[in-house]
């Protein structure tokens, strides 16, 4: 019979969890991939954190080469953070300011392009960001909306066209993608391979950019419960600035949650609704646990199947048409 | 205007499904219960409604209940249209 469901469902035993996955990583590394280091994109969130903090525990802090990627939307904090991310677990890291590249690629221009089609009166000196309805207060389908702000104070909110909504979302991806040209590039120049830096939500849900943020050699933490996450950063000496940022996607110009861009409740309920859902638990038990009413835990759940089935593409590999037997690949003994 | 059966339906072969899909698709079969329809087809669905039948989709009318099989986007044109 299963134990009644309760937050405690997601607690962990922090250490227990660091020396599995630290052991399993270096295994990883050194016998499967070959490479003697690993270089982690370090964003000044907890899950870049945390990914450091195994990697330097696992392969030791000089076999791992952190990177700050700031560009211009990028949160004033964000900097300062990941410099703090790195030192806390001894770890050089080098910056690399992505503006130019994205300015380069017109980026910037390419978005607000876009934007203004939704809103023409968008220009320079307005910020904006996209965001998404709530799953739990209503049956709507989860249209993005852009929030635009302008200098002088007005806000303004519409549904993004079709065209709009997949320009915005292709020109942002730049960002995403050019990180990891730049984490490719460091991890080429050392024979370092790259880490990824997802935990389950993110992974589960879909939520990144093929190419981008969801390409890397191994992804130590996309296992973990982002509530798990949290509790390892403590155990791992993540600084408590860090562990108290709420989560960002650190990609539009206005300040933007996770929670409004993507999932459906913040983290921790959705943690707690993606382990009851995983785990047989009817939407009256969750229900229960997050003070909400079943109706409310079904759209989460109908919401968390929709993303799965939406986001198949992102995880597919590239497919063959025709079997090429030969090539076989190496895969870890516990995976 | 008289077939909007017949226009969605087009429009979702178009888009959505290969041609044997759709043969088996009953009007009245949900799109997201068979999963040929995802978030970014919804929009495209309400471009399409909104370019081809001149209406404009209110965010309270983008529920399920409107849009989701051939039957009920019929329907709600047609409600819309009359309107």
């Amino acid at each position: 019979m299963k134990p009644t469901l309760s937050r405690d469902a997601l607690r962990i035993d922090p250490e227990a969890v660091a020396n599995t996955i630290a052991k399993r990583l270096e295994e990883t590394v050194r016998r499967v991939l070959h490479r003697k280091g690993a270089v982690v994109g370090i964003s000044g969130g907890i899950d870049s954190a945390v990914t450091t903090a195994l990697c330097a525990r696992a392969l030791g802090p000089e076999c791992v080469q952190g990177l700050f990627t700031p560009e211009r939307d990028s949160s004033e904090e964000t900097l300062r953070l990941s410099r703090a991310v790195a030192d806390s677990q001894g770890v050089s890291a080098i910056l690399e300011d992505i503006t130019p590249i994205l300015e380069a690629a017109r980026c910037y221009e390419r978005r607000d392009e876009f934007f203004k089609k939704a809103i023409p009166e968008y220009g320079p000196g307005w910020k904006a960001k996209i965001v998404l309805p709530s799953v739990v207060e209503g049956d709507q389908y989860r249209i993005f909306s852009i929030v635009a702000f302008s200098p002088d104070g007005q806000t303004i909110k519409k549904r993004l066209p079709l065209e709009a909504y997949l320009g915005v979302v292709a020109s942002t991806n730049f960002k995403q993608r050019t990180r990891k040209m730049l984490e490719y590039y460091h991890a080429d120049r050392l024979h370092f391979c790259v880490a990824g830096t997802p935990n389950r939500l993110e992974y589960d849900q879909g939520f990144f950019v093929k190419g981008g943020d969801g390409l890397a050699d191994f992804k130590p933490i996309a296992h973990l419960y982002k509530t798990q996450v949290y509790e390892l950063a403590a155990y791992l000496g993540i600084p408590e600035e860090v562990r108290k940022r709420p989560p960002t996607t650190d990609t539009y110009s206005m300040p933007q949650g996770q929670d409004e861009f993507y999932f459906s409740l913040p983290y921790a309920q959705m943690d707690l609704c993606l382990y009851a859902k995983n785990h047989g638990y009817s939407p009256a038990e969750v229900a229960k646990v997050l003070e909400l009413e079943p109706v409310q835990i079904e759209r989460v759940y109908r919401d968390i199947d929709g993303k799965r089935r939406t986001t198949r593409y992102l995880h597919q590999k590239a497919l063959l048409l025709d079997a090429v037997p030969e090539l076989v690949l190496d895969v870890p003994s516990f995976a | 205007m008289d077939d909007v059966e017949g226009a969605v339906r087009k429009f979702i072969a178009e888009n959505f499904v290969m041609a044997d899909e759709l043969a088996k698709l009953a009007n009245d079969a949900s799109f997201l219960e068979t999963g040929i329809i995802d978030s970014t087809g919804v929009l495209t669905l309400l471009t399409f409604i909104e370019d081809t039948y001149g209406i404009t989709v209110d965010d309270a009318e983008m529920i399920p209940e409107n849009l989701d099989s051939i039957e009920r986007i019929s329907a709600f044109v047609r409600r819309k249209k009359a309107a």
